[in-house]
């Protein structure tokens, strides 16, 4: 069963819808015997980190997440439960999990590409380009396009820990991973194809 | 880079989609979850559905079709049409919807955005506007006004001011619908478009007037929009998403090519 972290921020039935479709059954919860016991933990998010931390602190979910890491449970972040993942964000000024280490940045108010100001947040289609060879991300050429809607994004401490990268103004890290972690910025449930395939790779992924 | 994206709109009435619409043989012409599918296979970067349905009593309906198309298509949709609270958008967005748009109960109730926004997100929220272009005055300083039941009714506000004022109250984008070139397939209002796109910081999707690959190159450059609304050009088939999309493309305008 893989479980998605339901800690009041925003709406998680999509992942759940696109991980059903995808033939696996899931359980939105934030039941300590629920997550214990599923074998993949799926971490989205949409909203604010200081509220998201704040929730999260209130279910005991910030303690127990540490928990299924250090058990070396597969855990997938997404968007918001990406960024939170790291030590700090920008918004909210928020300590956050800080299971890998690196903060989240907010984008710069003056942003240009090609001559035009860009529009904050970052909403619509872009390009990753993998940096590095993950079993996750198995089988996706460079530059598809996946589904984005964040203004603030993650910098990791260490280098090694990107997985994909995207231009939007600036060049960020919109996927990471660390042993039985990986994490994306974009939405991989929102992200057609090539998003259902990172969903399913990550479901059968064995750390 | 990001794309630009280009999103078919989708009238319902009743759960039933209203333009008749010719696809292959195998696609019920008038089934939302049908016609989403097949735009979701062709490559469309979203959706909009638009609730025509007159009768509020017919609401579970729509919602219906919210939730079935949620389970059958993996790309962000948004819903409007008769949404007046909070309420109306909590219960399409946990249907599936990624967005909502609010339109004329916005302009009657502006705190209606910036309630929506606080509950769920800027991203959330659509501003949809109806805009005619009138008579320089006082009132209406930049020519354009606010106008809603289809046009029938000028509201006295003017665009640019009620798209930033919408912008400051947390809509997450606006849906900019020119009832003027709605219907023509002549092209998108240019002029309104840019005007309003280069006046905010978020995302501007042009409507109404698409007929032609080159209407959307035209709005997207010159317009600078970010998004471009189409309905008859690809309902009819006139146009394959894949034709629209490979002639901007060869344009330079950056699309997202493969799905």
């Amino acid at each position: 069963m893989i479980a998605i972290i339901d800690y009041k921020a925003g709406n998680l039935t999509s992942v759940a819808r696109a991980v059903n479709y995808l033939g696996f059954s899931c359980k939105i919860t934030n039941d300590r015997k629920d997550i214990m016991a599923s074998d993949h933990i799926i971490f989205p998010g949409v909203g604010a980190a200081g509220k998201a931390m704040t929730n999260l602190a209130d279910l005991g979910l910030d303690r127990m997440l540490n928990e299924a890491y250090r058990a070396a449970k597969p855990i997938l972040g997404i968007c918001l439960g990406t960024q939170i993942i790291f030590e700090h964000s920008e918004e909210d000024d928020a300590d956050c999990l800080g299971l890998l280490p690196g903060s989240v940045k907010r984008f710069p108010d003056l942003l240009y590409e090609n001559g035009m100001r860009l529009k904050i947040p970052h909403m619509g289609w872009n390009n990753v380009r993998w940096v590095r060879e993950h079993p996750v991300f198995a089988s996706l050429p460079d530059n598809l396009q996946y589904y984005f809607v964040h203004s603030f994004y993650p910098e990791p401490n260490d280098e090694g820990l990107g997985v994909g990268k995207t231009t939007y103004g600036i060049e960020f890290s919109s996927a990471v991973a660390k042993e039985n972690l990986v994490a994306v910025q974009f939405h991989p449930e929102k992200s057609g194809q090539p998003g259902l395939k990172i969903l399913s790779n990550f479901c059968l992924w064995r750390p | 880079m990001l794309s630009k994206r280009i999103i078919p709109c989708l009238d319902v009435r009743d759960g039933k989609t209203t333009k008749g619409i010719k696809f292959k043989d195998n696609v019920d012409i008038g089934d939302p979850v049908a016609m989403a599918r097949f735009y979701y296979e062709e490559g469309a970067d979203e959706l909009v559905f638009y609730d025509i349905t007159a009768s509020s009593e017919h609401r579970p309906i729509m919602i219906d079709v919210v939730r079935r198309v949620a389970e059958e298509i993996f790309i962000p949709f948004s819903v409007g049409g008769g949404i007046r609270s909070v309420d109306d958008m909590r219960e399409v967005l946990l249907a599936g919807a990624e967005k909502v748009s609010v339109n004329s109960a916005a302009v009657k109730n502006p705190g209606l955005i910036n309630e929506g926004a606080k509950a769920f997100g800027n991203q959330c929220i659509v501003l949809g506007m109806d805009v005619k272009k009138v008579e320089k005055s006082a009132k209406i300083s930049s020519g354009y006004e606010i106008v809603i039941q289809g046009g029938r009714t000028y509201m006295g506000i003017d665009a640019l001011w009620w798209a930033k004022e919408a912008e400051n109250l947390g809509a997450g984008e606006i849906c900019l619908n020119s009832i003027d070139a709605d219907g023509t397939q002549e092209g998108y209002e240019l002029n309104l478009t840019r005007m309003i796109s280069e006046a905010v910081g978020i995302p501007v999707i042009a409507s109404g007037g698409a007929g032609h690959p080159e209407h959307l190159y035209q709005v997207l450059k010159i317009g600078k929009a970010d998004a471009a609304l189409i309905a008859s050009m690809t309902h009819y088939g006139t146009y394959k998403m894949r034709e629209i999309k490979e002639y901007l493309n060869k344009r330079d305008i950056q699309i997202r090519m493969t799905w």
